[in-house]
């Protein structure tokens, strides 16, 4: 069909695009596909059909391996009777919901006051000059400390060593105090991923925004955090994941949430099943708030970037 | 069922992209003769990057062909990284990699893509930078050198893996008039070196200089395609004609 159309000196090349010479009386022809996008687009079908076939096999391959290694090991029975109580799973649901109550409340209100808490920790390290040299120091030297702090220690100290001191005023809620134990080693990871996704944003950006007129903290404000923060949404999801599970820590304070009510059905009942129950229900939290940060970062990439093939 | 009788190392065929609904490239018919020089001329937005992403398989084209030595390179069956590998180029925005220095910006695909010895491909590569006045710069950091140094390494780094074809995307936009000359002066070696290279320019003096063909990009089409002398002395296109003029008024159609 195009058969060495010579490229000689003739304007508008040859061959077919001599038809499109005249602008505007080419983009009004409809356009129908080529037999050459179509054997393509028939190709490329036919290798996802192929890739979505293989992807299944695979998949249910090993589901299969796995559920036969599990099913037919010698302990089989026993662990089924322990672990997958379908009786126990019933009696132990509503109570580790309740349970759950708890853990949401922390980590909701925990997560704001930890995201807000450790931003201006990292922007504290941020500040220029001499006279901030102290707020610098004091920023570092806090982070330092808390990064290395064991959690389980610092809730520890929270919720024994608080009300040991009988200070008025202050209060001996083993929630209160285990969620601000919680918050103040949170504060320190995700101030650090703050501060990373700071320093990932090129000099330039600053240098044109410094250019333009806008003061450090304006371009700080409208330049360089808001390309920070969407830079740092994936790790700060995994820190808050992690909080979720690590708010289960209070119930060494006595606070009844998820994990300790299923602690409390097993002691009774000596079957494992709670246990099994209240980790799927962390486990159900989870899998939306992932797949909506991918969703999120995906829908940034796609509208902010060139994107292409690779 | 394509004609590949002829010596083209590049061939597009009824090429078609667009992005959503905008089409940028509509039946587009090119072919580049081995050892010569295309210019692509027309107005920012007519789509000459875009064509030189497609080339380079950086863009899926919806319709159409593009050939590469005779050989479809936008088969979905062919090997990508084999036809990049035959393909140099050089963007427009340089996309140097800012956390390596010159010399390694430059001896990363001979190194670690063509299994060069570190050894020869430092040495090819301060022979490439000599060549272009960049020797002292070798171990510097790319945010480090002025607009002209960058642009003249990112050509150093398309041309250390020797490759078969030479994309040069608006090469000498960003630069000063005593820089453009420099860098040109690089593209009319290349070219007596016998480089296949395809190279958008609004440097109409140079194209009419140094290219063999030259073509008109307007609303998605090659609106005309010659050699210089023809597309600049006589046009056959009234868009062409109004194109060059306005160019013409800004002085760039100077030598
Ligand atoms: N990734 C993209 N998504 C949507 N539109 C794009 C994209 N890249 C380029 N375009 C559009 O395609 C057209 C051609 O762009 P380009 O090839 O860069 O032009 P040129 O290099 O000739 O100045 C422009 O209108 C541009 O807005
Ligand atoms: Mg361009």
């Amino acid at each position: 069909m195009t058969a060495g159309t010579a490229q000689g000196g003739r304007p508008s090349g040859g061959g077919r695009s001599a038809d499109g010479g005249v602008p505007g009386a080419g983009a009004a022809e409809p356009y129908r596909p080529s037999a050459r996008r179509l054997a393509r687009e028939t190709y490329r079908r036919q290798r996802a059909r192929r890739s979505a076939l293989i992807a299944a096999l695979s998949t249910g391959g090993t589901a299969l391996v796995l559920y036969l290694v599990v099913v037919n090991s010698p302990g089989w029975e026993r662990t089924r009777d322990t672990f997958f109580n379908a009786h126990y799973a019933w009696q132990a649901l509503p109570e580790v919901l309740r349970g759950l109550r708890v853990n949401l409340e922390l980590m909701a209100v925990c997560g704001v006051l930890i995201l807000l808490f450790g931003l201006l920790l990292a922007l504290l390290r941020t500040l220029q000059g001499p006279v901030f040299l102290p707020v610098r120091l004091l920023a570092t030297a806090y982070v330092d400390f808390f990064l290395g702090l064991p959690m389980i220690i610092c809730l520890l100290i929270m919720i024994t060593g608080v009300p040991a001191l009988r200070l008025t005023g202050v209060t001996t809620d083993p929630l209160l105090l285990g969620g601000a134990a919680l918050v103040l080693t949170y504060s320190a990871y995700v101030s650090e991923v703050f501060r990373a996704g700071i320093q990932s944003v090129h000099p330039s950006q600053r240098a044109a925004a410094r250019s333009l007129g806008l003061s450090n903290a304006q371009a700080m404000r409208y330049v360089v955090l808001p390309q920070a923060v969407r830079r740092v949404v994936p790790p700060l999801l995994n820190n808050l994941v992690s909080l979720q599970k690590d708010t289960g820590l209070v119930s060494i304070g006595g606070v009844i949430d998820a994990v300790y009510a299923a602690k409390i059905i097993t002691s009774q009942t000596f079957n494992y099943t709670p246990y099994l129950v209240s980790a799927l229900v962390f486990i159900m939290l989870t899998i939306p708030m992932t797949r909506f940060t991918d969703w999120t970062t995906a829908r940034m990439n796609r509208r902010q970037h060139q994107g292409g093939t690779v | 069922m394509t004609g590949t009788t002829d010596d083209a190392v590049l061939r597009l065929e009824a090429v078609r992209k667009s992005f959503g609904e905008h089409v940028v490239l509509r039946d587009i018919e090119l072919a580049v003769p081995a050892h010569s020089v295309t210019a692509l001329i027309g107005a920012s937005g007519s789509g000459k990057s875009t064509l030189m992403r497609c080339a380079n398989l950086l863009e899926e084209i919806d319709d159409g062909a593009i050939l590469l030595d005779g050989e479809e390179i936008t088969d979905p069956r062919a090997d990508q990284d084999a036809v990049r590998r035959r393909i140099g180029v050089v963007f427009q925005a340089y996309n140097l990699f800012p956390h390596m220095t010159v010399l390694d910006n430059i001896t990363l695909a001979p190194r670690r893509v063509h299994g060069v010895a570190k050894a020869e491909a430092e040495a090819r590569a301060r022979e490439l930078l000599d060549r272009l006045g960049l020797a002292a710069k070798a171990k510097e950091y790319p945010d480090r050198l002025s607009g002209g140094q960058q642009q003249r390494v990112a050509i150093v780094r398309a041309l250390a893996t020797g490759p078969r074809l030479l994309l040069l995307d608006e090469i000498t936009a960003a630069l000063d008039p005593e820089l453009v000359g420099e860098v040109l002066a690089v593209v009319r070696d290349l070219k007596e070196q016998g480089m296949t290279m395809v190279l958008s320019t609004h440097e109409m003096g140079f194209a009419r200089e140094v290219a063999d063909q030259v073509c008109f990009l307007d609303g998605g089409v090659v609106l005309e395609q010659g050699p210089p002398e023809q597309v600049f002395g006589d046009p056959q296109q009234e868009r062409t004609r109004q194109f060059l003029s306005r160019i013409v008024a800004a002085g760039r159609l100077a030598g």
